[in-house]
């Protein structure tokens, strides 16, 4: 039979050749996987803006559209800027945690928030990140406003795991048009868009929620609200600026 | 004495239906019944069902052989938690190497890859089978009951994505027209508890076929 000395001593070599292996698993394959995370997070970027890209696209794509990034807080002040590859400030605006300026955010402290620059054409685009919450997970999004930081021209979502059929289907070109056209500001005042049942469709601040995905469309709704309220400081700095 | 001398051929008989047999008669998820949890959960598309397969194909066939080779030296007391090491350690490597290459399907399954770790299946090959045989029989094993389990998570698979999504692999294969005509997706094919009624179907689909499978 096994001694406990045995025994411990197995289970202990054990522990340390498992532990190294995935040690170095892990290593090795971070670059790779961090460079998925990054490509994800650029094709979404692009496709808010109605740009659709490939995995072997994405970073030119985005190098020709996205040529400046801003850091802004909630004065609308900017904070930290990324140009022609260049960083002016402290941090590049891409890297951005959101959900630790949300929590600063929650907390009352001073937090800061990303924008977009897109350019085509000669038009311009602001194309602006959102986090929020789902029925069973986060759920994630970027929205591309006109030149106004008001008109929503696209929208993405995306979730980690509602339920496929009903609130999964916040991903699909069919709900994601109803947003089309919508408008965040009446004015001066911000009212967002909110997304309900039996929405008005003459107005610009409501869409329709998706049938059998309620709580997942009062998420999308309430990130809409919250991520982007704090927008306000700099569309009212654009204003006077036009 | 002798019997253990002479070599036996790599895919002798006896071999060959240590792969067939996971495929009917002996198949983990209708006979066996285990693994339903994940066959419920990641059957909605065919796609990630098949990746999930491949996984638990290639943890249950690795993990199968890791013990066959420590058979003789794993401590009985201990056995089920060297197990479970090995079986863990396979399957994060999976979840690593989807992750670094195949980046959308591991997003999918989510947290399925994970949870390979307690699909029955594995640990019940381990203990049943690799605990007491060769490495190469093992590996055969493995791969046999990878594949049954594989087998009917892509029937099931199949059927939810073509009457729930009205898709196969993600493409339209329900023409346009039938649409117009008034077809609906079935809604309720997407739900997990379809797939459990799918898999009732295939168990008695089964069981009425093979004689040997019907209690008296």
């Amino acid at each position: 039979m096994f001694s406990n000395r045995y025994i411990f001593i197995y289970a202990t070599v054990l522990v340390v050749v498992v532990a190294v292996i995935l040690a170095f698993a892990a290593t090795s394959l971070k670059p790779f996987q961090d460079q998925n995370v990054r490509i994800e997070k650029i094709q979404n970027l692009l496709k808010a803006a109605n740009i659709e890209s490939t995995t072997e696209n994405a970073e030119e794509l985005y190098a020709t559209y996205v040529k400046e990034e801003l850091a802004v807080d909630a004065e609308g002040s900017i904070v930290s800027r990324f140009v022609d590859g260049k960083s002016e400030g402290n941090m590049r605006p891409f890297n951005i945690n959101l959900k630790e300026q949300q929590n600063l955010r929650k907390k009352g402290r001073k937090a800061i928030a990303p924008i977009y620059v897109f350019r085509k054409d000669g038009k311009t685009a602001y194309i602006v990140p959102m986090l929020g919450n789902g029925l069973w997970g986060s759920i994630s999004g970027n929205v591309a406003l006109a030149e106004d930081f008001n008109t929503i021209i696209g929208i993405t979502f995306d979730h980690v795991g509602e339920t496929p059929g009903l609130g999964a289907e916040i991903v699909t070109e069919r709900f994601r048009n109803r947003f089309l056209n919508k408008q965040l500001f009446d004015g001066e005042a911000f009212v967002s868009v909110t997304v309900k049942k039996a929405a008005n469709k003459e107005s610009v601040h409501e869409v329709d929620a998706l049938s059998g995905g309620t709580i997942t469309s009062e998420g999308v709704s309430n990130m809409l609200k919250d991520d982007l309220s704090f927008y306000q400081g700099f569309k009212k700095k654009l204003d006077v600026k036009n | 004495m002798s019997e253990l001398k002479t070599k036996e051929p790599l895919f002798s008989a006896k071999n060959l239906k240590l792969i067939k047999n996971p495929l009917g008669k002996d198949n983990p998820i209708t006979v066996q019944v285990l693994g339903i949890c994940s066959a419920l959960a990641v059957t909605a598309k065919l796609q990630p069902a098949i990746v999930m397969a491949l996984s638990v194909i290639v943890v249950v066939a690795l993990s199968n052989v890791i013990v066959s080779l420590l058979r003789n030296t794993i401590p009985p007391r201990i056995r089920i938690i060297v197990q479970l090491v090995i079986v863990s350690l396979m399957v994060i490597l999976v979840d690593q190497v989807l992750k670094a290459f195949v980046y959308d399907v591991s997003k999918q399954l989510s947290v399925f890859i994970g949870l390979i770790i307690t699909n029955c299946i594995v640990m019940g090959r381990l203990e049943a089978f690799a605990m007491a045989n060769r490495p190469w029989e093992s590996f055969l094993d493995g791969i046999g009951n990878g594949i049954g389990y594989g087998l009917i998570l892509v029937i099931v698979a199949f059927f939810r994505e073509l009457f729930g999504s009205g898709t196969l692999f993600g493409h339209q294969v329900i023409p346009e027209k039938f649409y117009e005509w008034g077809y609906v997706n079935n809604g309720f094919f997407i739900l997990p508890p379809m797939a459990l009624i799918l898999v009732g179907i295939i168990i008695w689909v089964q069981r009425s076929r093979n004689k040997e499978l019907q209690e008296k």
